[in-house]
């Protein structure tokens, strides 16, 4: 206090014989400052004086290890041959176009043109762009006031792409949309993050959450100062989400005093990759009703299902067809254009549709989407698109369908390679990714090297990925970023490195995990 | 029935006491009208797109060729886009890894941020590191951030301009933070004293309050004034003496319509102080392409460049923005595009030139027709907009129409600007979403209609004015503080 006190004291000399010296002004009055009140905690912003809420918050996908990487990636560039690879092959993060992947022609054309409107007013423009993007671009400008992609929208997004969500979600579940459900985000998780902060009001409020989880879920709550009601989902049963498991931390929560808010589910699931039966779906959607939750449904994965025996349904789908209507069941559905196949992640697109709330809580969503004006227009045209894609008889379809069904098959065969060789590795057990873009095998990992961890304060999983990154330059995520039952160990590895590639990462991962396992040995 | 799980009473209390004038009442008002088929003018929101400025082309072609790189390997792409824009879209895809679809570093691309660093160290004659630099989904994303992560509690205080842009405000009720306010003075054409200053923070420390940081606009939103090198030399030293890290929103820098006091950045005047003060008062500056005479509002492009903040905390700030993995890859573009703008000898940079001067010679002659036009309205008061896109006239309201507002239920502000669209389709702001002095009455709308329609505007809003003033007036003359 003292040594503040003397700092804060130098400070106010020097200001005011500065303040001496500088030239008079009209609205300057340098008079000598007056004695305040000194408080210590005043200061300048450090670690110690900033928000603890930012401080608790952590998101490992871009966490620890990926730093260690940028390094390593660095010393390649700097020193060639420094390292036992050739290039770091980034499998911790789902940003599948940074790994290749291309983008969807049709969409990338419609945007074009958006973005600069007067190309669509010369007649060269038709020898560079399909016919059926140039009609597709007129119909969403003609949506759009003034066709100015410039300018700030309505806050929810501009109506006319709205309209045509609405649509393409009408289309999809085979049950209406309500274009003022809808909330065009930059992406999802701001959606996410908008919903947690209307839900929190204190540490006390409580949020029910898969673990593994897509760790936006934990960082948003602790951002938010609520508390993650984890409920966990069953290995052994491919990743089953049972209701009696709900049940009983539910029970658990509340007894603590905490009153649970809302249930979290992720379908298809990051970074468990399974797709939910029809039959597990119903039941939630009436656990939700039964205990007063909110059904918060990430559904960012829609379009990534590699398996024939499940399809994605749409918790709105199965809420209507169980027969609810709009106000008995809160819903808020999550879908982006990052994922599926047009892996669009750079363009911050995506929305949320809120159902079942009254209007005066949708009053309030609204004000605080408002505060931020809109997302960006670009996102929102993309966001239309996802919804509804070239359909059969569109000129655009035949090549449409192709990159579609190219991406997803590829994604496919990329998921059952990975699926088969860590499988194939010694203590190693991995369940099918049947969605989404990642696999999360289970290690069970030798004493030593669990001691040889401890030595260095890592965890198990995090020594281990850290060594696989050393060894062979493939980043992945260690699964204590996403949570796992106690005692167990994962990592998370994305489906996305080029096919081509998928040979050399599998060998590499082999000859790794023998090494590692053989130096551990107990 | 089971209980319902989300209803008004348990939303979060700080939600609640969030308020955005913005695109509040009168704005829905507006918009109901609109539905209704009225011709409603849209003035309650900086969105110059939306009234009919076009954008630049040049910008717009480069991020077309970057949405659409095999538009790059066809023969035909120099029919319709010049060589510059197309070496210019090949630059910037280069600096990605992946191109547009991919999420970028979180704190931006590194390339961009060079970019960035590089038209700060030109403008103010001093380096920048681009480590520092985060490129964000639009500045109040970025205000959004910083806020967060200063205010811990409620005794946790901001100072805030009044009259402020309410994303200020609001973004401390959501954070559960203290606004603690300091006046501009109207008469002195919205000047800010220290003096003012010191009684603030004095008042807010006596109510056990932790003054924690100062927020600046400069120019000003809604009173456009430009801060004069005495002004943000005063207000530095004030934040050195005080510990506060100043928050200096820049987002109008572009947009100056007098020769007096041009624009010169916080950062500028506070690495001139030289040490101590210039390596220990903390700085955050924040920056658009929503503004200026870009006004690309809707790409939702911005930055915020950190200025002695300890490397933890610019840990802990990436660690939050990683959480939101990556600002929108085609608004980054458009940054590096505004902070790196064409030379002259390039193929587009006549026509850039000539887009741009000419936007911002018409916002400066709008800016003069709409102050004198109010000044020529009876019982209102204007200052010259020096800067930013705004006019903040003062309406002396008579007594008789404070009255009837309060009888109608609305703030005398209010009521006015509802009659104002009602009768002329002119959709403003009240003061009152700003802050404003008790019983002092504002509204703020821009400059931004076009300048071929401003004289029918204010036309319409002068008779308007002086016919409401005629009605509510008495032998006794206008309300005035």
């Amino acid at each position: 206090m003292r040594r503040f006190a003397t700092e804060r004291a130098k400070r106010l000399l020097f200001g005011s014989l500065l303040a001496s010296r500088s030239p008079p002004s009209a609205f300057l009055c340098s008079s000598p400052p007056a004695a305040a009140a000194m408080d210590p905690a005043a200061g300048v912003v450090t670690v110690d004086t900033i928000n603890p809420k930012v401080l608790k918050c952590e998101y490992a996908v871009r966490g620890e290890i990926v730093s260690h990487a940028q390094r390593l990636q660095q010393e390649l560039q700097d020193k060639p041959g420094s390292h036992p690879f050739d290039e770091i092959l980034y499998c911790n993060i789902g940003n599948p176009q940074s790994l290749g992947q291309q983008p969807v022609t049709f969409f990338r054309e419609v945007l074009a043109l958006c973005d600069h409107p007067s190309l669509l007013d010369k007649s060269e423009t038709h020898a560079l762009f399909s016919a059926d993007a140039i009609a597709r671009a007129w119909q969403i400008l003609d949506v759009i006031p003034g066709r100015a992609t410039g300018a700030y929208s309505h806050s929810q997004g501009i109506k006319g792409l709205r309209d045509a969500i609405a649509a393409g979600i009408a289309d999809r579940d085979g049950f209406p949309a309500n274009p003022d459900d809808i909330f065009l985000t930059d992406g999802a998780s701001p959606a996410v993050h908008m919903m947690m902060q209307l839900l929190i009001r204190s540490e006390k409020d409580g949020i029910l959450c898969p673990i593994p989880q897509y760790p936006l879920y934990s960082a948003s709550i602790a951002l938010h100062g609520g508390s993650l009601v984890p409920y966990y989902l069953d290995e052994s049963t491919g990743w089953g989400l049972e209701i009696s498991e709900l049940k009983k931390q539910l029970e658990d929560a509340r007894s603590k005093g905490i009153t649970v808010r809302a249930l979290v589910v992720i379908n298809p699931g990051n970074p468990t990759g399974q797709v939910l039966a029809e039959e597990n779906q119903r039941e939630i959607v009436n656990f939700c009703k039964n205990e007063g939750l909110v059904l918060l449904a990430d559904e960012v994965y829609q379009e990534n299902i590699y398996v024939d025996d499940k399809k994605f349904n749409s918790f709105k789908k199965i809420t209507r067809s169980m027969g609810y209507i709009d106000d008995e069941i809160p819903l808020v559905s999550f879908q982006s254009v990052s994922k599926g196949y047009y892996g669009e992640c750079g363009k911050r697109g995506g929305y949320m549709e809120v159902t079942g709330f009254n209007a005066q809580v949708r009053e309030q969503i609204y004000k605080v989407a408002s505060v931020n004006l809109c997302s960006n227009i670009s996102g929102q045209i993309l966001a239309s698109l996802v919804m509804n894609p070239p359909k059969v008889g569109d000129e655009s379809y035949e090549s449409f369908n192709a990159d579609k069904n190219g991406i997803l098959s590829s994604l496919a065969r990329r998921a059952k390679a990975l699926e088969d060789a860590f499988n194939s590795l010694e203590g190693v057990s991995c369940n099918k990714a049947e969605g989404a873009m990642y696999l999360f095998p289970r290690l069970r990992l030798p004493q030593k090297a669990i001691a040889a961890a401890k030595a260095v304060n890592a965890a198990p999983d995090a020594f281990y990925a850290r060594r696989l990154l050393d060894a062979t330059g493939i980043v992945v995520v260690p699964g204590s970023g996403f949570g796992q039952v106690p005692g167990t160990w994962h990592v998370r590895c994305t489906i996305l490195p080029q096919e081509d590639k998928i040979p050399a990462i599998i060998s590499r991962l082999k000859a790794f995990h023998e090494a590692f396992m053989e130096e551990f040995r107990d | 029935m089971s209980p319902k799980p989300l209803d008004y009473e348990s939303l979060n209390e700080n939600v609640k006491k969030v308020a955005y004038a913005v695109r509040g009442e009168l704005y829905l008002r507006a918009s109901e009208l609109q539905k209704e088929g009225k011709k409603i003018i849209f003035t309650n929101v900086g969105n110059p797109h939306a009234l009919g400025q076009k954008p630049l082309t040049f910008p717009r072609q480069v991020v077309a060729l970057c949405q659409a790189p095999f538009l790059l390997d066809d023969p035909h792409v120099g029919i319709l886009f010049p060589a510059d824009a197309i070496a210019r879209a090949k630059h910037y895809l280069s600096l990605t890894s992946g191109g547009l679809g991919a999420y970028s570093d979180s704190r931006g691309l590194p390339g961009i941020r060079k970019e960035v660093a590089e038209f700060i160290e030109r403008r103010d004659g001093y380096p920048s590191d681009p480590e520092l630099i985060y490129l964000t989904d639009g500045a109040s994303k970025g205000v959004m951030q910083i806020l967060n992560t200063v205010i811990r509690n409620e005794k946790d205080g901001i100072l805030v301009p009044v009259p402020q842009y309410p994303l200020y405000s609001a973004a401390i009720s959501l954070f559960g933070g203290s606004l603690v306010p300091y006046y501009l003075e109207e008469e002195a054409n919205w000047g800010l004293d220290i003096n003012h200053l010191r009684q603030s923070v004095a008042a807010a420390r006596m109510k056990g309050i932790t003054v924690r940081a100062m927020v600046i606009i400069n120019p000003g939103n809604p009173t456009g004034q430009c801060l004069s090198e005495a002004n943000l030399n005063g207000l530095l030293k004030f934040c050195f003496q005080e510990n506060l890290v100043l928050l200096a929103d820049e987002v109008y820098q572009q947009n100056i319509y007098q020769d007096e006091r041009p624009f010169i950045s916080a950062r500028k005047i506070l690495l001139d102080m030289g040490p101590p003060m210039s390596k220990e008062v903390q700085l955050v500056s924040f920056h658009t392409v929503s503004k200026g005479y870009w006004g690309e509002c809707g790409q939702r492009g911005g930055y915020f460049e950190m200025t002695n903040i300890p490397a933890k905390t610019v840990d802990e700030i990436y660690k939050v923005a990683s959480v939101s993995l990556s600002p929108n890859v085609p608004g980054q573009i458009f940054m590096g595009l505004m902070v790196n703008p064409l030379k002259p000898g390039d193929i587009s940079y006549l026509r850039f030139v000539a887009e741009s001067t000419a936007i911002l010679e018409s916002l400066k002659r709008r800016a003069h027709i709409m102050t004198d036009g109010f000044n020529s309205c009876r019982n209102v008061v204007c200052n010259f907009t020096e800067g930013a896109m705004y006019s903040f006239p003062q309406i002396r309201l008579p007594p008789r129409a404070i009255e009837a507002a309060k009888s109608a239920g609305k703030a005398p502000d209010v009521f006015y600007c509802l009659k104002l669209l009602e009768a002329t389709g002119i959709s403003t702001v009240p003061g009152s979403g700003f802050g404003q002095k008790e019983g002092v009455f504002h509204l703020r709308t821009t400059i931004l209609p076009a300048e071929e329609d401003m004289p029918a505007i204010m036309t319409s809003f002068k008779k308007f004015n002086d016919e409401f003033m005629e009605q509510y007036e008495d032998y006794r003359g206008y309300s005035r503080m």
